[in-house]
């Protein structure tokens, strides 16, 4: 009997779906979301503000219908897109390419269709396909961070740079970093990739220390990678380096920032909340008269312990 | 296939000092270029530091040789250890208002540890050894199972060892015995135990026998499915080993935990003169192939001679060199 009633109860569910989904094509609006997965700590935020700002956005408004698809490569990413045209005939397309290159034609075969489409933080190859782009300010994460450096060595003195995985982001950052810090007397005095890991930034620190017997100050340009350089610091004893700037705001981090911590006392924002906007507009976008397309630029900025309660988000998991 | 198996291994036999001097050799090399580059290189600080980093891999590798040896291979032992390290850190966790800081809840985790890592080992053992499915698949596939679940019980973002449990528990790396810190310690016992087993035992000849040719080890009396079974599980005993020797340093896990030691520990065995095919193997060149490995990425970061983009070449290099100078060792003789 119960075994009939779950089928049942099944069977209702299904229909239900299904009918749903045929009745969607008269008002009610599909806007695809594709992210990368959560593969570190900053995608991990990412996909937390991404699930939130659709859990939110389809109550308020019942006209919109939301599909979130993570994909852990650019190949799969792509699978994801074609799918969503294809099974749900989407009208707009949120995504955050994993890689410029092999995501270009397929949005740009999105965007063809006529469907809207919202391209976030890394930009696609060919400009000009998406109708709105959300971008973090890469050359300027590294600016806020070089000016940082600057005001608390003025000085000068010696410094080592971590650097995240060899692309375009971490190149532009570390350009930003080098204009900014340009005849205030603060040396570089090595850099390697600690590829956004602890671990590899743990190892790198460890053999900079070895290296160098005097140093000021790190950039260690992401939380993440601070977390290896402090315990690296740590567990070498020296004090002569005053700080560590990490980057993007792992929460973790705002709340040193918050409670004074001398070793880490600022933090620069790359928020992975950044989805949310481009959500957030595509929705009014689809729903409203207000015209948004266009680039909407969201500023690095400098957490302090002054600002540092604002950033603090002790939900999310980054 | 045996004849030639005979043939190849005769002269090895005959001149054993090449094939065995190989890896040595590019070892002593790398000193001598780290020695020159840097006059830090040989001081205390960075060999220990060299030596703890290496311990993860290297006790990994130390199970890694037996599998190899014995005709297997176990691809998930990045994600394995990474899995592992994110239960230890969340049962460590939860116990903590009932069992407070102190040593027992360090020896439930390290429990955790253990348990865990021998009983992913014998999953994967019993999916490869009772239903024959092959060994890259079924270690495929849990790699990707346990990388998914540890990001997903990190909820994708890093599950953090509670700081007063962290601070208690981090003699454990940066700890020791007589000036001598704690991994290198439990890599150096794992590397003597596994040497005894390899070299001295039953248990390393069956390896040998079966990597070698199965049906006749079989035929000769060996129970071929047991031993594969045990080498699978006792290296999943060893990944648990190096995740309580992993677990203090940062007192983290997260999705980018232990990606691509798979192929570090591989490498490693390979380059120390263990053959990839199976039938034969020794522990201590693998821990020699760890040393070469862990010694260029220390070396590339104590210079400036490369671009840090060509760090990769570099390390690709000197492993196919590596291996290199043992084959034509073995050409020669």
């Amino acid at each position: 009997m119960s075994y009939m009633k779950t089928l049942l109860a099944g069977c209702t569910a299904l229909a239900l779906s299904t009918g749903g989904a045929l009745a969607q094509d008269g008002d009610t609006k599909v806007i695809g979301v594709s992210i990368p997965a959560a593969t570190h700590g900053w995608a991990g935020g990412m996909n937390f503000h991404a699930q939130q700002t659709v859990e939110r956005l389809e109550k308020v408004y019942p006209q919109l219908d939301f599909v979130l698809a993570t994909a852990s490569d650019p190949g799969k990413q792509v699978n994801d897109i074609e799918d969503m045209v294809a099974t749900r005939n989407i009208d707009a397309l949120v995504v955050l390419p994993f890689e410029s290159d092999p995501l270009t034609p397929p949005v740009q075969a999105v965007a063809e269709s006529g469907a809207w489409v919202t391209v976030v933080d890394r930009g696609l190859s060919i400009p000009g396909i998406e109708d709105l782009y959300v971008a973090g300010d890469n050359p300027g994460f590294g600016r806020v961070s070089g000016e940082y450096m600057v005001s608390q060595m003025p000085d000068g003195g010696k410094i080592v740079v971590l650097r995240g995985i060899p692309t375009t982001i971490d190149n532009e950052r570390v350009e930003g970093f080098q204009q900014a810090i340009e005849g205030s007397g603060i040396e570089i005095v090595d850099m390697e990739h600690g590829n956004w890991n602890r671990d590899d930034s743990f190892n790198v620190m460890q053999d900079f220390l070895s290296k160098h017997p005097q140093l000021d100050a790190v950039w260690a340009s992401d939380d993440d990678m601070a977390v290896g350089v402090l315990a690296a610091i740590d567990a070498a004893g020296r004090d002569d380096v005053k700080f560590v700037l990490g980057g993007a705001g792992m929460k973790e981090m705002i709340k040193r920032v918050m409670d004074g911590d001398s070793m880490i006392p600022a933090d620069v924002t790359y928020p992975p909340s950044m989805i949310a906007t481009a959500i957030e507009l595509t929705a009014v976008g689809l729903t409203s008269n207000a015209p948004v397309s266009g680039t909407f630029t969201i500023g690095s900025v400098l957490i302090t312990s002054d600002n540092a309660e604002q950033f603090y988000y002790p939900d999310s998991p980054f | 296939m045996m004849a030639t198996e005979t043939a190849a291994r005769k002269p090895r036999k005959a001149l054993p000092s090449m094939s065995v001097l190989g890896p040595v050799i590019a070892l002593v090399l790398l000193i001598v270029v780290g020695t020159a580059l840097n006059s830090n290189f040989l001081s205390a600080a960075n060999i220990t530091n060299v030596l703890a980093r290496s311990a993860f891999i290297g006790i990994i590798a130390v199970g890694m040789t037996f599998v190899i040896t014995a005709g297997g291979l176990d691809l998930s032992v990045g994600s394995m250890a990474a899995f592992i390290a994110g239960l230890m850190i969340l049962v460590m966790n939860a116990a903590l208002p009932v069992l407070g800081i102190g040593i027992p809840i360090i020896l439930l985790g390290m429990a955790v540890a253990l348990v865990a890592g021998i009983a992913a080992g014998l999953l994967n053992g019993f999916l490869i050894t009772t239903l024959g499915i092959e060994a890259f698949i079924v270690t495929l596939g849990s790699m990707g199972i346990y990388r998914s679940l540890v990001t997903w019980l990190a909820d994708g973002g890093t599950l953090s060892l509670d700081f007063g449990l962290r601070t208690f528990y981090r003699p454990v790396y940066f700890g020791g015995l007589f000036g001598i810190s704690w991994p290198i310690i439990v890599f150096a016992l794992a590397v003597i135990v596994g040497e005894v087993l390899m070299s001295r035992a039953r248990f390393g000849r069956h390896c040998a026998a079966i990597g070698s040719n199965e049906s006749v080890a079989h035929y000769s009396n060996v129970n071929v499915n047991r031993t594969r079974l045990l080498t699978y599980a006792m290296l999943g005993m060893l990944v648990g080993v190096a995740t309580i020797m992993y677990v203090p340093r940062l007192g983290s896990a997260s999705a980018s935990t232990g990606v691509l030691w798979e192929l570090e520990a591989i490498a490693a065995v390979i380059i120390g003169g263990t053959i990839l095919k199976g039938g034969f193997g020794r522990v201590w060149g693998t821990v020699i192939g760890v040393l070469i490995l862990s010694m260029i990425d220390n070396i590339l970061n104590l210079t400036d001679l490369v671009s840090p983009y060509l760090n990769g070449a570099i390390q690709g290099v000197i492993i196919i060199l590596a291996v290199i100078l043992q084959r034509e060792a073995k050409a020669k003789g």
